[in-house]
């Protein structure tokens, strides 16, 4: 561990965390004085292939209020078979089972490279998973096959035990009742009328097996399926005929209107259906939507096509007249189905606006994935879609179910709260802070959906008092447990000790500041003003993070659409803030500041930066920007290709030269999620635009003759560059400081 | 005892009656006289003349009847009275006739008592009973009524004779007395000073109200129609002869009464009696000249033939008026049952007869041999009513009085000789009239005469539409309509038409013809929006038309336009429908849709209660398994071309199953509604299907329907948003359309239209019971509005094995144009027959969608109130979802002005609808009726069955606002009235204890009173409150033919069967069935073989295959199939009747003595019904009760 950086990759590579601090100001002035929080970035499921899950369950600190899970930083007395709480200090016995506990004979959790650490919990039923599809029939028939065939193949991607139903929607909503023979069966419900859990199961005929269950022995079997939800070994073949009957919504849609499409009593319905029969399984509801919902609660617009969605400036204008209602829908349907540990998915796959910005809480709240694409007949969607379900090595897919994060900590610290696809549990504890960053006042969180990329920064507050110094050498230590229901069907519980140096910012600022994560703090920081986007007013949260400490990176950010809405329309800023708010570093790095490579005759590929002084005629660019992947081919080379050179054996090279960009981009498309919009365009092609939004305008019309000689291209724009944002910055900065 | 006293009273009667009729007529007599004498030779004139007129209907129920009675009986009373003065002598006589009157004695029992009961001694009771028979006597005058009955000659005829007779008969008796004569010459003064100069004031003079009344009437009357006509001027005329001729039935029959009158006479009689005595019929006749009119229609009285059955009642009456008089006659139970009183009664009728014979030559040579008939008639009815009614006072007491039957047997004694001819037919018999009608209907009814009443309902006949709409079409209550509001009030006649728009005709008769105005729609009448129609006038050359119902002119479209020849009528007059037809339909254009938009085919939705009861009593697997071959009959206009209907499924219980059913799915789709609170169609394409395209997956489906709920325990239904489904779904489509609904069960699940079990017997009889009736919540209601505003017709098939609330289940059905049909206790086995073959008809009959109806009248009238299964939301327009051919709306028409009697009254129905094959069309019924100012016109022009369907209608709907005795009651007041007016005004004078009916409606007591014995109105115990509601709700569409045949039973004898013709019917009571007869009994519901307890074997072999009694198996739903002609001809006479009606009747096997016999009794209408309905009999004397009391 030689340098701050290696130590910080290495806790990264070891226990999924990043901390903007790595040693700690010890009191709570010098913590606030910093600016940049104590914080963590947290991905709770990292891949872990080398750690191999322990087939017995943790042991537990006695003291009610702390409950910490044993870790290697506790102090073990091997001789009376005791420990001691390294967060409450309490003194523990070991269980009988530690009996032959010894110096040598340590059990792994003691271990300090198992500082993370997997248990499985052996109580309990197999629970399976379930995979409910919410399919919109209002859709062009060309979509509609196209999805009709991506749900068919995920069928044989779901293992034979899992639960699948089906309900699709339009202007009315149909569960559809799985596994009969003969008439297909399906329950209708209309679609503007909501209903709650206790109608919907009365209506779905669900109350008299419950009541069954109640007297039958088999009490544990019966909720393993109902006629809506049945293992698709059993009904493969019932689906995919179904699915392959479903028509398109039949109800006239007349000119000038768009089809009545009842999302939120679909989505209702779902979230109902799961929640009467299997409350607190793990269960995914995939909806799969061609538009806006437009009947019903949650609508987001009217059926008439003469009046448009809500744009940010109705928003800002309060002109969104269905906005607050829907999103009052959808927020309770997303907090009941975290209550209930299912996860909803919205692929939403049109052209226009979809309501995502109304809907965005049900997947941010309960894990759920939401992917945004122009048609279900394009590869982004396909391709995502299928790799929702990809599996690892042991072949269980790479989700998690019905998660809850608990946060323990030292005594010096309390935690603050979290940020990312989670809901609070309301636990309050001992290290809980009453100053609230995020989703606060808790230390536990529920994460309906995990997978091994879901990140959660977490916001922490030094609470030790200036004249409370803590003792040299003193080490806060931070516990993550989470529980999670495993694909496999058992639950896990992941436990993460992790713990830092304290230092007197008096003396050791030198420390201080060389263990700050540069990275993680912006993202931290980001996310941070991604929330507070969300929640106040546009020009405000600009202004305060004008206010924070700005580097470059901050430039960037300011122009992003996770806080710049302008040209963007409000599903678009939802989706961008959504997978901001769960990827982890590296990913949301990228998105933050697109990575920019130059391809050309001078040399090997090289990263260029994000400037329009970088737009050069004879080179091929490729942007990565997490959401597309743009190939750029400058004005030479975009002619070279038009003559048809790269056909010529003669100019080889220049085939590969095509051709080197478009590899590294599938390299990329291969590997992310969701699948990034894939554009290749050239010097003045109208897909140019997503290039020349990202780079800095160094070069504008404005200035385009003073900076002239140089070559690139000009950007049309009055947003400032870079150059001139540092120069007012530092005039800024002056200012402040009197 | 009372014979006694009624002998003194007799003699007075005997010459009283002619003073009854007389006394109050002594007046009319004076007139009379001159009339009489003038009779005389007309009557001669007349028989020759009358039996053509008794062979055409028209006239003899025209004018003539009625008014011919009054005068008549005005003659008669004088020439009866000069008759009966006669008999008066004939003290025994008398006293029969008195009992013979017991019409009168009905009636005038009350008044009666107080002369009686002096004389009488008697007991009091005794006395009025007596007193009452007396009266009755008068009411031979009824009897008359029956006369004319038998037939319109027979009764003219048997005026005359009976009215000879009678008095002579009874003369004799009365002759007896000598007071009766004296009184004549008084009457005679009188009368003839009324007749001649001023009737009123020999009113005065005379004692009684009821004379005046009489007179009155006598003076209406001869003025009216016949009388007038029959009178004097009649004489004159030979029209009058016709007129006579019907007239005299009536008369006949007055005269009879008349010689019951007697004991009316004995207060004010007397005088009328006088002019009798003073020539005894002949002289009397002679004496009067207006007479003449009586005696000619008495001459061409056919009286023979129609009088023998009259005084055979007669003679039996006489009996009953003996018994009371004579109670000490134990024979009174022999008169209850029917052969025995009849032979006691007999004797009376018989001394009627042999006096009247006798008497009759003596005064009227030619008319004797009429008179001893019409002596009989009279007597016998007069007698007949007089008992019962006796009996009848007490209404419910009717029964005691038989006893007093019994004791009229003595007085039997007289008639004992005519014992043999005496026979329970003494009363008006429906029957008889039937037969009549049939017989004298062989030519094709032509429509084109204005004011002429049709053959009767139960006549075959063929139509040819000249103008007017075909009685299949439109029949109305009365041909003649009072030109004036007061005289329609007086008369208390209902103006009213039954009009079933879309009726099916028979082969041979065209439906009418489409006729296609252009784009710019039927050409109307700028101002009432009349339909072009033969009754418009053109004028100005043809360029111009006028209105005829508004009198607006209105400009001739030029694409209309069209010369005029020289008489106004357009060239092209026969080659347009519109214009010389009385039916005929307009293709309507885009202004006649709804929402400007041509209609879309209609849809048939079929709603499948799929509960547990519906599916363990079979019905689930017998609809769907029918189902599959009867969508290929689906209704079409073109039989060449499929269907256009289309079609959809919906099962359901607690929650409701649609189906998807299109043409492209390999397996049906189920959609499962649970949301029943808030109802919607959960599919559009391929909900609503076309047969044949989609006929794989319907069968799959229908198939599979029974098995998916084979296992099923749901128990809990919803009703109401089965309707709603289809409405929904109809809406969806944009379409009209029909729901058939298949339901077994109170609809208890928690859903709109819920429902609670509300059956309590306990409010039976009270004043709540209405409340039974009303739907139990509004939501019906509503649906049934939404449902019409979508043109969504709901037929309902039943199939309860408890309360199933049809009061508010029906209402839907019944106002959106749609049927209910019940089958309780339903079992596969026995009533599968049944419901399918209603459910075939149901389905494939011709129907109309989204209908409106208007119907415009001529300035003076206008159409006030409907009845029928439709909505109104507003007072003009009757709304139809749905009409089929089987469903009739009765109109009821008042008066707002004047009408003039060379207009006449105009109606016009117009029936907007969309046909089967989603054609918008117009049906177009015009009717066009006389004015009438003389109320005998409209007594004469007036048709019972008509009359009947209206009252059933109208008292049906009122027990859902007032308690049913309280309808009852306005039903029998409103009877009396009609009745009374008409012996006030048109009949001729008689003693007030003369029940004196016109020929058009002497069948309405029998008819009123099965309507008032009907399960409605007078439940039995063993009645559930749904099928109270059933019928009421069955009735409520019905046509004429239906209401008839639903009211009065057809009972055919079948003992003996002939080839190509039915035999001929019995009246509906116990007494007419044989012991060793089988019976065939058709209630239009409900078909019964009637199997006596010693029938023969041969008969039993031939019938059942089996010989003995005890083996016929009276579970049996169809007999068995044997080849022998007696066999087949009896299958094929089943088949028949089933074939006419709109429903499908069961055959149930009624073994004598059988437990189902009780069932099948309450058929036989004529008896007293178990629940404690009163018989005919008893009614009538009842009904001559509320008579008299309302002249008095």
């Amino acid at each position: 561990m030689a340098t701050f950086s290696e130590y910080i990759a290495q806790n990264e590579e070891r226990d999924g965390v990043r901390f903007s601090w790595n040693v700690w100001p010890s009191s709570r002035l010098e913590a606030t004085r910093m600016v940049v929080p104590v914080a963590s970035l947290l991905t709770p499921l990292k891949e872990r292939t080398d750690l191999p899950p322990i087939q017995y369950e943790p042991v537990l600190c006695s003291r009610a209020t702390c409950r910490a899970v044993l870790n290697p930083l506790c102090q073990v007395d091997y001789r009376a078979k005791l420990w001691a709480c390294n967060f409450c200090y309490q003194r523990n016995q070991f269980p009988p089972s530690y009996a032959g506990i010894s110096e040598v004979n340590q059990p792994a959790e003691l271990l300090p490279h198992f500082s993370t650490i997997e248990y499985v919990v052996q109580r309990g039923p197999q629970m399976p998973l379930v995979f409910l599809y919410l399919v919109d029939t209002c859709m062009e028939d060309e979509d509609l096959q196209a999805l009709k065939e991506s749900l068919q193949m995920s069928l044989s991607l779901l293992p034979p035990t899992a639960l699948v139903g089906l309900i699709t929607f339009g202007r009315m909503v149909q569960v559809h009742e799985l596994g009969c023979e003969g008439i297909s069966k399906s329950y209708v419900f209309r679609g503007t009328k909501d209903l709650n859990a206790k109608q919907l199961q009365e209506m779905l005929g669900l109350t008299k097996s419950s009541g069954a269950q109640g007297r039958g022995p088999q009490t544990p079997q019966q909720p393993l399926s109902n006629r809506f939800l049945q293992p698709v070994q059993k009904i493969d073949m019932n689906l995919t005929d179904l699915l392959s009957e479903l028509q398109r919504d039949p109800w006239p849609v007349t000119q000038g209107k768009r089809p009545l499409r009842s999302l939120g009593v679909a989505m209702s319905i779902a979230v109902g259906l799961l929640e009467c029969t299997f409350s607190n399984t793990g269960a995914r509801i995939m909806t799969f939507i061609g538009g806006p919902a437009t009947q019903g609660p949650g609508m987001v617009v009217g059926d008439e096509l003469k009046t448009p969605i809500r744009s940010w400036h109705d928003i800002e204008k309060d002109n969104a007249k269905f906005m607050k209602k829907a999103t009052k829908h959808f927020e309770a349907l997303a907090n009941r189905a975290s209550t209930n540990g299912h996860i909803i998915d919205i692929y939403a796959c049109a052209l226009d606006q979809t309501g995502l910005l109304e809907m965005k809480c049900c997947p941010n709240y309960t894990g759920g994935y939401m992917v945004m694409a122009d048609s279900f007949n394009t590869s982004l969607f396909k391709q995502t879609f299928q790799r929702v379900f990809t599996k690892d090595v042991q072949g269980s897919f790479k989700m998690a179910f019905a998660a809850t994060l608990e946060v323990k900590t030292s005594r010096e610290i309390k935690v603050c709260g979290a940020i990312g696809p989670c809901v609070s549990l309301s636990t309050k504890g001992p290290c809980v802070s009453e100053n609230e960053i995020g989703t606060g006042g808790t230390c536990q969180w529920k994460i309906c959906g995990l997978d091994p990329s879901t990140t959660l920064a977490l916001y922490f507050e030094v609470v030790n008092q200036h004249n409370a110094p803590i003792p040299q050498g003193g080490r806060g230590a931070i516990q993550f447990v989470t529980q999670y229901q495993h694909s496999s069907g058992q639950r896990r519980i992941r436990v993460t000790t992790t713990a830092r140096n304290w230092a007197d910012a008096q003396t050791q600022i030198q420390t201080i500041a060389a263990s700050f994560d540069q990275e993680a703090a912006a993202i931290l920081m980001a996310r941070l003003a991604v929330y507070r986007a969300e929640t106040e007013e546009g020009p405000d949260v600009l202004r305060w993070l004008d206010r924070q400490l700005i580097r470059l990176f901050m430039f960037h950010l300011r122009r992003s659409p996770f806080l710049q809405v302008f040209n963007n329309s409000p599903d678009e800023s939802s989706y961008y803030r959504h997978h901001f708010n769960r990827q982890d570093l590296t990913q949301a790095l990228i998105m933050i500041q697109p990575v920019l490579y130059a391809y050309s005759f001078n040399g090997p590929p090289e990263p260029v930066l994000l400037d329009s002084s970088s737009i050069l005629p004879d080179r091929i660019l490729l942007m990565d920007t997490f959401f597309q992947i743009v190939i750029y081919h400058g004005e030479t080379v975009a002619q070279w290709r038009k003559a048809g050179y790269q056909d010529m054996p003669e100019y080889e090279n220049f085939k590969h030269l095509l051709q080197a960009p478009v590899d590294d981009a599938q390299e990329l498309l291969h590997t992310r999620f969701p699948m990034p919009r894939y554009i290749d365009t050239e010097h003045g092609g109208s897909q140019a635009r997503f290039l020349l939004s990202k780079v800095n305008p160094s070069q504008t019309h404005n200035n385009m003759y003073a900076w002239g000689q140089e070559s690139g291209a000009p950007i049309l724009t009055d947003d400032v560059s870079l150059q001139v944002f540092m120069d007012h910055l530092k005039k800024l900065a002056v200012s402040s400081a009197a | 005892m009372n014979v006694n006293q009624h002998t003194p009273m007799a003699s007075p009667y005997g010459q009283p009656q002619p003073g009854y009729g007389q006394p109050n007529y002594a007046p009319l007599d004076g007139g009379y006289p001159a009339s009489y004498a003038p009779y005389n030779g007309p009557a001669s004139a007349y028989q020759p003349g009358v039996p053509p007129q008794g062979s055409a209907r028209g006239p003899p129920t025209s004018a003539p009847p009625p008014v011919s009675a009054p005068q008549q009986y005005n003659q008669y009373s004088h020439s009866p009275a000069d008759m009966q003065n006669g008999p008066p002598p004939m003290t025994q006589a008398p006293p029969r006739p008195a009992g013979s009157q017991p019409y009168g004695l009905g009636g005038g029992q009350p008044s009666y008592p107080q002369h009686y009961a002096p004389p009488p001694t008697m007991q009091q009771v005794t006395n009025q009973m007596g007193g009452m028979q007396l009266t009755s006597g008068p009411p031979t005058p009824a009897g008359l009524g029956y006369a004319p009955p038998h037939s319109s000659q027979p009764p003219i005829s048997t005026s005359y004779q009976s009215a000879p007779q009678p008095s002579f008969t009874q003369a004799p008796p009365p002759a007896s007395s000598a007071p009766t004569q004296p009184p004549p010459p008084n009457a005679p003064a009188a009368s003839q000073q009324y007749y001649r100069g001023p009737p009123p004031p020999p009113q005065p003079p005379f004692n009684s109200a009821l004379p005046p009344t009489s007179q009155q009437q006598f003076l209406s009357s001869a003025p009216p129609p016949p009388s007038q006509q029959t009178f004097p001027p009649s004489f004159s005329s030979s029209i009058p002869p016709p007129s006579c001729a019907p007239a005299p039935p009536v008369s006949q029959s007055q005269q009879p009464f008349s010689t019951p009158q007697p004991h009316f006479s004995s207060a004010p009689p007397p005088v009328s009696q006088p002019g009798f005595p003073s020539g005894p019929p002949p002289p009397a006749q002679g004496s009067f000249p207006p007479q003449p009119t009586p005696s000619s229609s008495q001459p061409g009285s056919v009286p023979p033939p129609g009088p023998p059955p009259t005084s055979v009642t007669s003679g039996q009456y006489p009996t009953p008026i003996q018994h009371q008089q004579q109670p000490p006659d134990s024979q009174p139970s022999p008169y209850h049952s029917g052969p025995p009183p009849p032979r006691f009664q007999m004797p009376p009728t018989v001394n009627h007869l042999p006096p009247g014979p006798q008497s009759p030559p003596g005064p009227q040579g030619p008319l004797q041999q009429p008179p001893s008939p019409q002596t009989g008639y009279p007597p016998q009815q007069n007698g007949a009513f007089g008992q019962t009614r006796s009996p009848q006072a007490g209404y419910p007491g009717p029964y005691p009085v038989q006893p007093n039957y019994g004791a009229p047997a003595p007085a039997p004694a007289p008639a004992a000789p005519a014992q043999k001819r005496l026979d329970p037919d003494a009363i008006p018999s429906p029957i008889q009239v039937i037969e009549d009608d049939k017989a004298k209907t062989n030519e094709p009814f032509v429509t084109g005469v204005r004011g002429q009443a049709p053959p009767l309902v139960t006549t075959s006949f063929h139509v040819r539409d000249q103008g007017n709409a075909s009685p299949r079409f439109v029949r109305c209550t009365a041909y003649n309509m009072p030109c004036t509001a007061d005289m329609a009030k007086q008369s208390q006649v209902p103006l009213a038409a039954v009009i079933k728009p879309l009726a099916t005709l028979p082969p041979d008769e065209n439906p009418p013809y489409m006729v296609d105005h252009g784009e710019g729609g039927p050409i109307r009448c700028n101002r009432c929006k009349a339909y072009m129609c033969p009754y418009m006038q053109f004028i100005e050359g043809g360029r111009r038309f006028q209105c005829s119902f508004c009198n607006c002119v209105t400009d001739v479209p030029p694409h209309y336009f069209q010369h005029l020849d020289h008489t106004g009528k357009r060239v092209d007059c026969y080659d347009r429908p519109e214009l010389s037809l009385g039916s005929y339909e307009f293709l309507a254009t885009v202004d006649y849709c709804k929402n400007n938009k041509l209609p879309q085919p209609p849809a048939f939705i079929f709603l499948i209660d799929v509960s547990y009861n519906a599916v363990k009593s079979g019905m689930v697997s017998i609809v769907c398994h029918e189902l599959k071959s009867l969508l290929d009959h689906l209704p079409r206009e073109n039989p060449e071309v499929d269907s256009v209907v289309r079609v959809g499924f919906v099962t359901y219980n607690k929650v409701l199953h649609f189906y998807n059913v299109k043409a492209s799915l390999a397996q049906p789709q189920m959609l499962v509604v649970s949301d029943v609170s808030d109802m919607f169609v959960p599919l559009l394409d391929g909900f609503l299907v076309n047969v044949n395209e989609s006929r794989q997956v319907i069968e799959s489906l229908l198939d599979q329907i029974p098995e998916m709920f084979a296992d099923t325990r749901e128990t809990e239904t919803v009703f109401g948003p089965v309707i709603q489904a289809g409405l929904e779904a109809l809406k969806a489509a944009d379409c009209a359309g029909k729901l058939f609904v298949f339901h077994t069960s109170l609809p208890i699940a928690e859903a709109p239209g819920k429902l609670k079990n509300r059956e309590d017997k306990k409010l039976i009889g009270t004043d709540k019971e209405k409340s039974l009736f009303q739907p139990q919540v509004g939501f019906y209601n509503n649906l049934a509005k939404e449902c019409v505003a979508q043109g969504c017709c709901v037929d309902l098939f039943l199939f309860p094995n408890q309360y199933v609330d049809v009061a508010t289940l029906g209402v839907v059905p019944v106002s959106t144009g749609g049927s209910v049909y019940k089958y309780t206790y339903f079992q596969a086995q026995t009533d599968q027959e049944r419901f399918l073959n209603d459910l075939r008809r149901d389905l494939q009959k011709h129907v109309g969608f989204d209908a409106v109806m208007r119907v415009r009248t001529s300035t003076g009238i206008r159409a006030t109130d409907f009845f029928g299964s439709f909505y109104m939301s507003n007072t003009t327009d009757v709304e139809l979802a749905g009409l089929d051919c089987d469903k009739a709306i009765t109109v009821e028409f008042k008066h707002d002005d004047k009408l003039s009697e060379e207009t006449g009254a105009l109606m016009q129905c117009a029936v907007l609808y969309t046909s089967c094959s989603g054609q918008r069309r117009l049906r177009i019924h015009n009717m066009a009726v006389n004015c009438c100012s003389q109320l005998a016109d409209l007594y004469r022009n007036c048709e019972t069955d008509t009359i009947i369907n209206y009252f059933s209608k109208y008292a049906f709907r009122g027990v859902l606002s007032n308690p049913t005795k309280a309808v009852r009651d306005t039903l029998v007041n409103q009877c009396a009235q009609i009745l009374a007016c008409y012996r006030k005004n048109c009949a001729s004078p008689s003693s007030a204890g003369q029940l004196i009916l016109p020929e058009c409606m002497k069948l309405l007591p029998v008819y009123l009173n099965c309507v008032l014995k009907s399960d409605v109105l007078l439940p039995g115990a063993d009645v559930s409150l749904d099928d109270r509601a059933y019928l009421k709700q069955l009735i409520s569409c019905m046509d004429v033919a239906d209401t008839h045949v639903f009211f009065y039973p057809r009972l055919l004898p079948v003992m003996k069967l002939e080839s190509g013709s039915l035999p001929v019917a019995v009246r509906n009571s116990e007494e007419r069935l044989s012991k060793g007869g089988v019976y065939l009994m058709e209630t239009g519901l409900h078909l019964f073989l009637w199997v006596g307890a010693s029938v023969q074997q041969e008969l039993l072999l031939n019938l059942f295959g089996t010989p003995s009694f005890s083996q016929i198996d009276s579970s049996m739903i169809n007999l068995p199939v044997l080849d022998n002609p007696f066999s087949q001809r009896l299958r094929e006479i089943i088949d028949s009747f089933r074939a006419q009606r709109s429903r499908y009747m069961k055959l149930v096997v009624v073994k004598q003595e059988d437990r189902t016999e009780l069932i099948f009794r309450h058929f036989l209408v004529e008896d007293k019904s178990a629940s404690g309905g009163a018989s005919y009999v008893d009614f009538l004397c009842h009904m001559h009760k509320e008579i008299r009391q309302l002249l008095s």
